[in-house]
């Protein structure tokens, strides 16, 4: 089998994408899409950690953060869908009034 | 030999696929390049033996989250495309440096790292980490089983939460 | 009796208390009879109490009513010596009579009750300066005094001039009590007590001359200051803003004489410090011929007798400064009665003129106070040294002894000699002034004698006055006896052996002051332009005299004023901009850092998230390099 090294990386890689992409879109839906990215990044690093300490655990705890991913993602659409009944809009740039 | 083929297709694709994510203007097209991420790694989970993670991925993930995400995107307005121009003043400029950061980071702890990413003088026990439903369910639901009940109330919880969350206040008439 | 003797504190002292807190809710004039039963009552302990030392023989006795600061010698404890019982007596007698006096003087006063409070109080506060065991207890009196003095000095506060002239009064005193009390901490150091057992026997041995001579002239700054010497009279003529009572006891009889006191008291150190002694008796001679010259430019009766004590006191403090303490507090006593009477005398005179205190618009008073008006000729006479009258027999007691002292003090005594003319000359001027020749009364002007309350405590001080210097006379020195056991080892100086002697200088003090009663007669009885003409061919020394040398303005211009340029540049140009400006610099400085930073609060998720992010990729960087 390959280095687990190479696998690491591509999650790094993955998690770089989903965070510059994270600050870069206004749009609410594409920000969080870019959260669940990150979260893919974090599964696949665990899984390959797992694998190479010949620890099962690592699976165990994908499960849970897949788990945990998808309850974020119901009450998170929920706010958004809520935002926007109020204020007709899915960009966060709209949302500004926390402001100093 | 094979893995490391199925290693380096899947990786770009996953690459393109988060690519897609960040760079499409129309949402939908960022779903989709999202779902090929998905894909491209619950694969990468089978070819490391994970293979229940992998078919909950897909169902799961791919299946449930990711259609949610569709419907929102269709409730919202699938015909805004967003613009390109940054609004936000020095955004640009403090993502740009830490993108910078982000790639000498990765890029200096693989060249210059000096890791074992496996401990000297083990080896890869392929049956250690066969992760077959039997194999997984086991530790959850011995060790982990409080964690488990956990995440269960968690979800009961987070769907009662986005009802009263979406809920239309009926006005009293 | 002597374990009592605090009871001569306390019942002035309750009674001020009861009078501040009750004094309001009694009718006219039962404020005054308790506050003068009280002081009566102090008198009648202080008799009883100093029948030991009228039979003669008995030694002073320290009575320990309380220790406050045992370490460092100072407890309330009294010290009842002749000396002690000689103040005593004539504080609460003089205090008693103007007391009464008072009472028919603030008739009408809004705060009547109020006066007789602080006038108890101030009894009070004298008896414990005199009756202290210790330099703390009477700096206690003596600050205690000084605040009775700015409180009665200011009673008609809302006077603008009385409120200044007590805060002078006060201040200029301050100036003093700097002195007094850096001398106490001398003394402390010297002995490691305050208490006067554990002091004067060991003086002879502790103290070096050098030592000696500073705490006397330290001493001697307090001195300057309560007694109204130069430099630091000039709080005397102005303290005559307060009520004619205030000035007869307080500025006349005894918290003036409180300087003197002090000296007495502290004889044994000033038996080691010659040089001290020196200055004491130059300055009060020279303070005596200083005051009487401007006594006699005054046109205010009751600034000339403010100048008359000043001068008068320099007596007192010559004759200290001589060594001659009997003397010198035989003057004091014989003062006091002719001083308080002349004082109220005034005071029934400015009564019975509706509130004029100018002479030049007085004259003629006689026929219409026959009263007022013998009792203060023989207080007159008292204190132009005429005998067989008190005034005569103190002062030329002092005079005698300075000449006996011989060398300098030769010329001291022809300092107080020229004085005693002087001294006549002004009083006369005043009688004459006052009572005699033709009226110059303003229109509406009823001029009646006073009511009995006021009449009588004149009749009882003009007696005083007239047998009290019987009690030292060369023939009977029943004072010197008296206070023989208060100045055991002290060598006093006595006035010369030789009866011839004697005769010669009372012959010469008596003929000066005969000569200045002389000068104002024929000059003040004639008609009004004639002493006009006169007065007006003295000029400018006739207004030197008037306006008593500029010495108030010059000590405005040099020391007031720089002292409120000081206070000025100090709160508006140090205060306000360096201290308020550092103080509300750091607000502003806070504000201002706040207002830098809080622009980082865009209120856009998007930023927060870079910054998150940005922070986390520089710890997971310093992390990998190396640090913890």
């Amino acid at each position: 089998m390959i280095d687990p090294g190479w696998y690491m990386g591509l999650a790094a890689v993955l998690f770089m994408i989903g965070a510059l992409g994270l600050l870069l879109r206004r749009n609410a839906l594409v920000m969080f899409m870019c959260i669940e990215l990150m979260l893919n990044a974090v599964n696949l690093t665990l899984i390959s950690a797992g694998r190479a300490l010949n620890d099962l655990n690592g699976q165990v705890a994908v499960f849970f953060i897949l788990v945990v991913a998808a309850a974020e993602v119901v009450v998170g659409l929920a706010i958004i869908v809520s935002v926007f009944r109020l204020r007709a809009t899915a960009s966060v740039d709209e949302l500004s009034e926390l402001r100093g | 030999m094979v893995e490391a083929i199925l290693f380096v297709l899947m990786a770009i694709s996953a690459i393109a696929g988060a690519v897609t994510v960040v760079v499409a203007r129309n949402a939908v097209y960022s779903a989709m390049g999202l779902l090929g991420t998905l894909f491209s790694v619950a694969v990468i989970y089978v070819v490391q033996l994970a293979h229940l993670v992998a078919a909950v991925q897909v169902i799961v993930y791919a299946g449930a989250v990711l259609t949610l995400f569709l419907f929102v995107i269709m409730l919202i307005g699938v015909d805004k495309s967003e613009s390109r121009d940054e609004a936000l003043p020095h955004q640009r400029a403090i993502v740009g440096g830490i993108a910078g950061a982000m790639v000498l980071l990765v890029g200096g702890v693989t060249v210059f790292g000096d890791f074992d990413w496996v401990p000297a003088g083990s080896t890869i026990n392929a049956n250690a980490t066969n992760g077959t439903v039997e194999a997984v369910a086991a530790p959850l639901f011995t060790d982990w089983v409080l964690a488990f009940e956990a995440t269960a109330l968690l979800l009961t919880i987070a769907a009662a939460g986005a009802i009263a969350l979406a809920h239309h206040r009926r006005r009293p008439s | 009796m002597t374990e009592l003797i605090w009871l001569a504190i306390a019942v002035p002292l309750a009674g001020s208390v009861l009078l501040h807190f009750f004094g309001r809710f009694l009718k006219e004039p039962l404020p005054g009879v308790i506050a003068s039963l009280a002081v009566g009552a102090s008198f009648v302990i202080a008799l009883t109490a100093a029948i030991p030392f009228f039979e003669g023989g008995a030694h002073g006795e320290a009575v320990l009513l309380w220790e406050w600061m045992p370490a460092i010698g100072a407890n309330i404890e009294i010290l009842w010596d002749p000396l002690a019982a000689m103040m005593t007596l004539i504080v609460t007698g003089v205090g008693a009579l103007i007391h009464v006096f008072a009472i028919g003087y603030m008739h009408g006063d809004e705060r009547f009750h109020r006066f007789f409070a602080i006038l108890n109080l101030f009894i009070a506060s004298m008896l414990i300066l005199v009756l202290a065991g210790n330099y703390a207890m009477l700096f206690l009196g003596w600050e205690l005094v000084g605040l009775c003095s700015y409180l009665l000095i200011g009673f008609w506060f809302r006077r603008h001039s009385a409120a200044a002239a007590a805060k002078k009064a006060f201040i200029v005193n301050r100036i003093g009590d700097l002195g007094l009390m850096v001398g106490l901490m001398l003394v402390f150091t010297a002995f490691g007590t305050l208490s006067y057992a554990g002091i004067f026997d060991r003086a002879d041995a502790e103290l070096t001359t050098g030592l000696a001579t500073a705490i006397a002239l330290l001493f001697f700054v307090g001195v300057v200051g309560k007694s109204a010497q130069i430099p630091l009279y000039v709080w005397l003529p102005d303290a005559m803003e307060g009520p004619t009572p205030v000035s007869a006891l307080i500025h006349a009889a005894t918290m003036v004489t409180a300087g003197v006191y002090l000296i007495a008291r502290s004889a044994a150190i000033y038996e080691l410090a010659p040089a001290a002694q020196v200055t004491v008796a130059t300055v009060g001679a020279f303070t005596a011929l200083w005051a009487a010259t401007i006594a006699m430019g005054q046109r205010d009766i009751k600034r000339v007798l403010a100048y008359s004590t000043i001068s008068q006191l320099g007596y007192m403090i010559l004759a200290v400064g001589t060594t001659a303490y009997v003397a010198g507090l035989f003057h004091l006593m014989t003062h006091a009665f002719f001083k308080a009477l002349l004082f109220l005398g005034a005071g029934s005179v400015i009564h019975a003129m509706n509130g004029e205190q100018d002479m030049y618009k007085m004259g003629g008073l006689f026929k219409k106070m026959k009263v007022t008006g013998i009792t203060m000729g023989i207080a007159t006479i008292a204190i132009a040294g005429i005998p067989p009258l008190g005034g005569f027999w103190s002062k030329d007691e002092i005079l005698a002894a300075v000449f006996e002292r011989g060398g300098y003090f030769s010329f001291l005594w022809v300092i107080g000699l020229v004085t005693a003319l002087i001294t006549g000359f002004y009083m006369a001027r005043q009688f004459i002034l006052v009572f005699l020749g033709k009226p110059r009364w303003d229109e509406g002007v009823q001029p009646h004698e006073s009511p009995r309350v006021m009449t009588v405590p004149l009749v009882i001080l003009a007696l005083l006055s007239t047998i009290g210097g019987l009690t030292n006379t060369p023939i009977r020195l029943s004072l010197e006896h008296f206070l023989e056991p208060a100045f055991e080892s002290i060598t006093l100086a006595h006035p010369p052996e030789e009866t011839w002697l004697l005769v010669v200088i009372a012959a010469l003090s008596v003929i000066a002051g005969l000569v200045g009663i002389g000068a104002a007669s024929v000059n003040y009885l004639r008609p009004r332009e004639d002493w006009e003409r006169w007065e007006g061919g003295l000029e400018p020394v006739w207004s030197w005299w008037g306006q008593a040398y500029g010495v108030d303005e010059f000590y405005g211009r040099t020391i007031v004023a720089p002292g409120k340029r000081l206070a000025e540049v100090t709160a508006f140009d140090i205060d306000i901009p360096v201290i308020d400006g550092a103080v509300n610099g750091v607000g502003r400085l806070v504000r201002g850092l706040g207002a830098w930073i809080r622009p980082l609060q865009t209120g856009y998720v998007r930023n927060y998230g870079a910054l998150l992010l940005a922070g986390t990729v520089v710890i997971l960087i310093w992390l990998l390099v190396g640090g913890a």
